[in-house]
Order: structure tokens, then sequence, then C-alpha cells
């Protein structure tokens, strides 16, 4: 290239064009104008940095270790001579005169100018927390804070990062990489919610976690605490406290504005800006992270180009216009691959096509809506990525390929025939392997579907394919449709539609998997939801805390509401609250309380429940924990008639008083009450103590009815009073108190772990077979006592009063309003 | 002149997969929800069906299902979807530097001199 100088005769008719901003996007529009026409403008450069234009996306593999600055510089000093271009580094502009058309720099220099260009960038964003100063305290934007890292993890030590969105993740893999001990901070849920959905951003923070950083989500910053003058630690709002020698804050940027603002230029988030990227004022243009176009600010590179090229045509002369970008991102995390593109939140008609491949670490899922693809999510293999993108952004209809779409570009375009599934799978020979579990191959499978295995589930008993960890259920239902056309019988029911496992396969499987955790049981069970629906929630969320007491941490989000607030909701939207009464029995104390409650509420209703308690109605949400502090205070705790968990221990008064009784079944009552409240089960459950065979106590409808007779306890399973009766089946004959309590416990457990999520004891015992729950129980002599030994450790974990928490104050946003709208005065005048 | 858009408080309030009330004086109560996917959407806090409160019920992808009789409606568009017919109206949502705002003219009800210049 010709390298005009400042002598030539054209230099005086050229317009000076100064540039505010020596980063990514001042250059390339510098770059982008010259391509044009590089005698129109003599150009001078401001930068803040003390150096030449290099690539800030690239500072994170500089953190790394993995490159140099001097592999990362764009622009060399050599591209600024050539180009003629003035570059003033390391003295910021201060502020811009528009009157007098100059920009004036920190140290006092004038630059005239007939165009300028804003070109600041963005501002990491400090959370406004107690120590933000501190030294020690840094950001990550430019290659001053790479350099403090970097001295940092020269001493080794613990690393704090706040912020799990791209950068923060950036940091923390690159401090990792250096040697320290790295925490990540995030105030939401999941990891970069911004790009992933709570799946992938589970399958990040797992991955994340297996490389030795430590990950805290949902984790608020309180304060950043100092020892000797530097930082030394961050304290959350929870109390916890983590170490650290060096903080570092990634928690977004935000449009530098302040020069903009200063000169009285339009701005809002951004520095406003048209289509060819001009600002209120028509001699002054802005481009980049700063700006804010048709309400939207960008932070990622490829909206930067686009806009770059709109303004240098606008500056030469051929105006083109920028429209505005579909944004997609592609990176990887600590070598993690994850891509995401457009709204893959769903939406009114949009459907979610989603795989998930356990074994290979990969969950990919694309949003279509009206034939055409509006977002994608990948984690794990992203090869596809730009081919969605494609898709995507030329709104093309994906109808014809749809079945294969989620199996990539090469599956989808291989041709017509490819692009159905279930031809793929014909096209494998008879020797592939179809189940790697039990290593079946496609020939076994296909012969034993001849041989009259008609459903999934013959298939799984008759030659083992599909029958351990289910991932090739797909192929197995592939090859009974390609073999058998519609002769299929139609599997077991599934848990629900978001998956294809039955509820007994996922329960058996979080147990030989060892899951611990929702998302996980959606990774590695294949869900074809992003989060479940409002059954399997609920379902996976008792089946976790019931394999594993004391670990899981229960869902309030997946508890259906008189779970979460610990009464029943009515058809008006207020609840009913039912204090416990042990065994039906109650005395002065409580029944004052209850009609004080009553009053001090306007409750409209008492009454007696069919349970031997006393139900007060028409209690509002936001009045339920103070309702429930006078309620303790008494000394009466939940009744959990709300819950799929034990209801009530209903009794008759006993050989106490009644001249028919045969033992003490109120006292029985009230200590079989005593070992079972507070237990979540499948489904309600309901217990009962009959002092003696004329069964006031209506012991043989309930789940476990105990009948007293003069030689011991009947113990009678299965019952149910409800839509249809069912009389229970008489378990077994004990002698002794302990033994109807250990054989309670037992058969509690045994409905716990085996019966599925919403199904009665009923139901369960019919599905079973008496037999079998008998075998369960007796056939070996010690399974009683380790069935009850179960039920008494999980119920370690069960037995705090829920009231007497959320009357503490605890999850008290459960219960109040956020506010209430109290139209203005002034809007009535 | 007030402004166009009613602020109510940090986005950390409601925890994702979770819902919010908010009672309007002279108006419909209004149910705002965050998704697991982090956005935030507000209805009148009414299923279509039988009045149930939405805010209760448990929120999957972009819809919810209501407490009462497990009507599934879409938090985009209030619509019922499945095979149940009927809607309820929803109220623009934004959200800013932390910070959500509902469209206030959605949320304040008509006063009684603009309800007789009407």
């Amino acid at each position: 290239m010709n390298a005009p100088t400042s002598f030539d005769k054209a230099s005086a008719l050229r317009e000076k064009l100064v540039v505010i901003g020596n980063g990514m996007a001042g250059c390339r529009a510098v770059e982008e104008i010259l391509a044009r026409d590089p005698e129109r403008f003599d150009i001078t450069i401001f930068g803040a940095e003390p150096r030449v234009n290099y690539n800030r996306i690239m500072l994170s593999p500089v953190l790394a270790g993995e490159k140099t600055f001097e592999e990362i510089v764009l622009n060399t000093a050599d591209w600024y001579a050539q180009n003629a271009i003035e570059l003033v580094s390391g003295d910021p502009v201060d502020h811009i005169d528009r009157t007098r058309q100059t920009v004036v720099s920190r140290s006092g220099r004038v630059e005239p100018y007939d165009k300028l260009l804003i070109a600041t960038g963005s501002d990491p964003f400090i959370i406004p927390v107690p120590g933000r100063d501190l030294p020690g305290v840094v950001t990550f934007r430019d290659l001053d804070d790479v350099d403090k890292m970097l001295a940092a993890a020269g001493q080794g030590g613990n690393a704090v990062v706040i912020g799990g969105g791209l950068l923060g993740l950036e940091a923390a893999h690159g401090l990792s990489l250096r040697g320290m001990k790295v925490t990540v901070i995030h105030l939401m849920p999941t990891l970069m919610e911004r790009q992933l959905d709570e799946a992938a951003g589970w399958l990040l923070k797992t991955e994340l976690e297996r490389r030795g950083q430590t990950i805290l989500t949902g984790a608020d910053t309180q304060e950043i605490i100092e020892k000797d003058g530097h930082v030394a630690g961050v304290r959350l709002k929870d109390g916890q406290e983590i170490a650290a020698d060096i903080v570092v804050m990634a928690v977004g940027i935000r449009p530098s504005t302040r020069l903009a603002k200063t000169a009285g230029l339009d701005c809002e988030r951004g520095v406003m800006v048209d289509d060819h990227m001009v600002t209120s004022d028509p001699n002054v243009l802005a481009v980049g992270e700063c700006v804010q176009h048709r309400g939207l600010c960008y932070g990622l590179v490829a909206p930067l180009w686009e806009m770059c090229r709109s303004l240098a045509d606008h500056l030469t002369g051929s105006p083109s216009g920028y429209l505005g970008s579909v944004t997609s991102t592609k990176l990887k995390v600590s070598g993690i691959d994850v891509f995401s593109a457009g709204d893959f939140s769903g939406g009114d008609g949009a459907e979610d096509i989603v795989m998930r491949d356990a074994a290979r670490g990969v969950y990919k899922r694309v949003v279509v809506k009206d034939d055409r693809i509006v977002g994608a999510v990948l984690y794990g293999d992203t090869a596809d990525g730009n081919w969605y993108f494609d898709l995507l952004k030329k709104a093309e209809d994906i109808s014809e390929i749809r079945d294969g779409l989620i199996f990539g570009q090469a599956f989808a375009l291989g041709g017509g025939a490819n692009a159905d599934p279930n031809a793929a799978v014909a096209a494998l020979s008879d020797d592939a392997e179809i189940c790697g579990c039990n290593g079946v191959s496609k020939g076994k499978v296909v012969e034993t579907i001849q041989a009259g295995a008609c459903s999934l589930d013959a298939v799984r008993s008759q030659c083992k394919a599909s029958a351990s960890c289910g991932s090739c259920t797909g192929l197995v239902e592939s090859l009974l449709a390609l073999t058998l056309g519609d002769e299929v019988q139609a599997g077991a029911k599934t848990l629900c539609k978001c998956t294809s496992f039955t509820h007994d396969d996922a329960r058996r499987l979080i147990v030989e998997k060892e899951l611990r955790a929702m998302p996980q049981v959606m990774q590695e069970l294949h869900w074809t939801t992003p989060d479940g629906c409002a059954s399997c929630r609920p379902a996976l969320n008792y089946y976790l805390l019931c394999a594993w007491p004391g670990e899981y941490e229960d869902d309030q989000k997946s508890r259906f509401v008189n779970e979460r607030l610990h009464a029943n909701i009515q058809k008006d939207g207020t609840y009913s609250v039912v204090p416990r009464m042990w065994g039906g029995l109650t005395n002065p104390r409580e029944l004052r309380a209850i009609a004080d409650v009553v009053e001090k509420y306007d409750a409209p209703m008492v009454k007696v429940t069919g349970g031997q308690r006393l139900d007060i109605f028409g209690i509002k949400k936001e009045d339920l924990p103070a309702v429930w502090a006078d309620l303790n205070a008494a000394g009466m705790v939940s009744g959990h008639a709300y819950g799929k968990s034990l209801r009530t221990v209903k009794t008759c008064v006993g050989s106490e008083w009644c001249r028919f009784g045969t033992q003490d079944s109120t006292g029985l009552g009230v200590k079989i009450e005593q070992m079972t409240w507070g237990s979540w089960m499948p489904h309600k459950f309901k217990i009962a103590v009959s002092g003696c065979p004329r069964n006031c106590a209506e012991a043989t409808i309930k789940d476990f009815g105990v009948v007293c007779v003069d030689s011991g306890y009947e113990l009678h399973v299965g019952g149910n009073g409800g839509i249809k009766v069912r009389a229970t089946d008489l378990l077994c004959k004990v002698s002794t108190e302990e033994e109807v309590m250990e054989h309670c416990a037992a058969f509690i457990q045994l409905y716990r772990e085996d019966a599925h999520y919403l199904e009665r004891t009923a139901p369960w015992l019919e599905r079973k077979g008496l037999e079998w729950i008998k075998a369960q129980m007796f056939a070996d002599p010690d399974a009683v006592r380790r069935l009850a030994a179960r039920f008494r450790h999980s119920q370690k974990f069960m037995q705090d009063d829920p009231w007497a928490k959320r009357a503490s104050g605890d999850r008290s946003d459960l219960h109040q309003h956020l506010a209430t709208v109290r139209p203005a005065q002034t809007e009535y005048a | 002149m007030q402004a166009k858009w009613l602020d109510i408080g940090p986005v950390t309030q409601i925890e994702p997969g979770m819902a919010a009330t908010l009672p309007v004086i002279g108006g419909e109560e209004i149910a705002v929800f965050h998704t697991m996917r982090g956005e935030f959407y507000a209805l009148v806090n009414k299923c279509p069906h039988k009045q149930g409160p939405l805010s209760q019920g448990i929120v999957h992808g972009d819809s919810v299902t209501c407490p009462l009789h497990n009507w599934r409606i879409s938090l985009r568009s209030g619509e019922a979807l499945g095979d149940d017919q009927g809607c309820v109206p929803t109220i623009p949502v934004k959200v800013d530097a932390g910070r959500i705002y509902l469209l206030r003219e959605a949320v304040v009800p008509p006063t009684p001199a603009q309800r007789k210049a009407a």
C-alpha cells in the first residue's frame, strides 16, 4: 500500500478523523475505512492503555500461559506508521468539546476533528460491596489486570473469582492452571445462565469441579474482607467465608458512556446510534461495546465487525446500514466445548429437540418454531454449532430434515433416506453393537424380536438389550419398529412425557448409578426436556430424597404448593392449617391456642377432620408463619395434612377406658405417630390402631392398620377408604408393641423404596402382590430389621417441624408479597 | 409525570423456578415468574379455569402448572396449553441493571377520572 505522508498535497484537503479508543472496535473501524478509501482521512487514535491494539478476547490464553502478549497483538507499531496514523497511547481523552470540534486529553493535548469516532468499549461492573477498593481486588479487562493476576498467582495461594459468566470462568481457568486454588462465586443458580440452559450449566459445573475448582452457585457476596491493608477473603450473605489472596471481579460489563454523556450526546444504557453508527451529533460516530443500537448493547465480537463495516460504508460515501446482529457464542472453557445461539428459552409453539449422550458427556438442544430453528445450546460436542446457527440466521425451513436434525449436519443431510433415524439404524450391520452394557448386537436384537418379543420390555427381559443403563432404548425401539411395523406393543408407561424411562427404571438407576441431583438424573437418563415438567420434577425430587437421606437437598421449586407452603390450598387460594394431635389426643392448652388463632386471623371455619384433628380454614399465605408461631407456642407442630407423607394415626380409646379394649391402642398410636411423623412418602399414608376387633379406628381401610386382640396385634396393610374402597390384607400377627413398631417401620420403608410416586399402598400392593411384599419382609429373617433401620436413619433428617422453621422467618419469600401497588394519589386528581 | 415502567425490585428476590405475588389496590393481583432459564414474566394471578393462584404452581420451561387442577399456562402468552382453552392477561416485563420492571399502564387500573373520560 502507498503510505501517504503528511506532506502530500492532498493532505491539506483531507478530513481529520479522531478515534477515541485503541481497542478492537476502534482499530477495526479504521481498517475498514482504509480498505475503502485510504486517502480520505488524517487519523489520530487515542488509547488509554500504553500499548498497541491487541486481541482482548485472547487475554485468557495469556493468563493461562498458552500465549504471549506479542502473539495477541493485532496492529503492530508498523501498521500505525505505514498508514500514517498517529497513536496517542497512555494519554486518554478527558473531554470532548463539540462546539469547537476538539478533544482534550488528560495531559492537555487538544486535537481538532471533522469526524469523531467514539469507541470506548465497556467498563467492568464493580459490585458495590465493602472492600471493593482493596489492593488485591482486580477486574479482568486489560493486560494490566492480567499482569496483576499473574503476580498474585506466582505466589500460589487462594483465588476467588466473583462471577460465573464466560469472563469469570476464563479467569478461574487461567488462575487454576497457574497453580492457584480457585473458588468461583456466582449469584445465579447455574453457570453462564445467559448462554446456557440449566442442563448445560450443570454439566459445566460438574466438569469444572472435577478439575479441582470450587463452584458456589446461588452465592451472594456480602463483603470483601481485609487483613493488613490487603484483600484476605470474601464473606457471603449466608455467613460463609472464603480465604483469598486475590479477588477477581468478573460480574459483567457496562458500556463506557462517560465521555459521550458529558459531551451531551444522547445516551441510554449505551451511546445511542442510528443504523450508520451516527450519534445525536452528525459529526460524532460511535461503534463497538459502548453503543446502543435499536435498543441493544452487544458484548460479543461478531456484532462489532458488522458495525465497523456499516460505519466505514457511511464515512466513505456509500452508506449500507447496520440492522443489528443475531449472536452466537462458541467457546472453550477449560477445554470444554460450549455453544449457544439465538433464543433457546422456548416460547409459544416452540418445541425442544433434546439429545443427551451421558457416556460422551454430550447435551444438545435445538429449539424449533414454525419449522425454523430459533435457538440452540450444545455442550460437549459443538461441531454442528455453526450449521445450526447458519440455519437459524437464514430462517431456513427444516421440516424436511427435522427427524435427523439433532444428529447433526452429516447425518441430516446424508441423503434422503438417512434423515430418518430408523433408516440409519436399518443401515447398521448385524454385528453392530446396540447395547454396550450387555454386549448385545443388532442381529441378536432382531432375532429376539422375530422370535416373538413384541415390546421393549420383552426385548429387555429376553436378550437384555437396553435392560441396564437404558441409553440404547431409542435404538431398540427403532429396531422394533423396523422389524414389526405396526405390531409393536406399547411399552410400560413412562414416568412422564419427558423421558422413555419408567418409574421403576428411574428409581433403580438413581441408586445404581448414584445419581444425586435432579439435573444429573435428567442428563444420565436422557430427558428430552431441559428442566422436566410438573409430573416428573416432584417424582424425581421424592426419589432422590428417598435414595439419599440427609444428603439430597429438597428442591422447593419441584414441590407441589401444599408441600412448599406446608398447608392445604383451597379453591379460593387460601389455605387450611391442621396441627398435629398425636393419636387424636388433645388438651385445653391446644384447644385454646386453636380457638385463639381462629379468632385472631378471622378463620371462617373450623372442622373436625376424618383423621381425628382440627382443620382451620381460610388462612392467607402471608399469615401462615404467624399462625404457626402461635400454634408452636402452644406445643403443636405441623400435622402434614398437606403432604405425600404420614398423615395421621387414628386411634380408639383402648384398654385404658373401653370395657372391650384389649390393649392400649391410644398409647400405641401415639408412639407410632411419634416414630413416623415427618416422613416423605410416594403418596399420603394413613395409620390406625384399634383396641379390639370392633375396630372403631377403622384400621382395616388404612395403609397400615393395627387391630389389637387378646393375644397380641394383627397387622393389616394396603387399605383405602377413597375412590375405590379396599379392605386391608393381613400381613402378620405379632405379640409385642416393639414388634408392631418394627414391622410398621419396615413396611413403610418397603413402600417408600419401591412404589411409584403418587401410588397409594392399595394399588401398589395389588400391582406387586401380597406374596411379593411378604417375601420382601419375611423371606430373610433379618429383612424387617434392615428395612426398619433404613427408615429410622431417614427419619433422623425428616423430623424437624417445618412450621417452626418458617415461623422463625426461614423462606419468608414464599409467603410475602413483593410489594403492594397503590395507584399514586395524583392519578386520581 | 410518572415513569412508564414500574420498578418492583431486584431480580434476586425471586429464585429461578419460582414466582412472587404483587397485589394491586383496586386491580388484579399479579404473579411475577422467574424461569429456570432466568427469564421474567408476569401474569394476572388467576388461572382462566377456576381462578387458581398461578404463582403457586410448578414452573417448568416457560409454562406454569396451576396448583388447583393442573392446567398448563404459557408464561409468554397467558394461553392455556394442551387441550384446555382459556387465556389470562400478561403484563410486559423488562429487566434492566438487575432490577425487574413492569409496564405501569398494564399494572395500575385506570383511575375514576380516567374511566369517566373514556
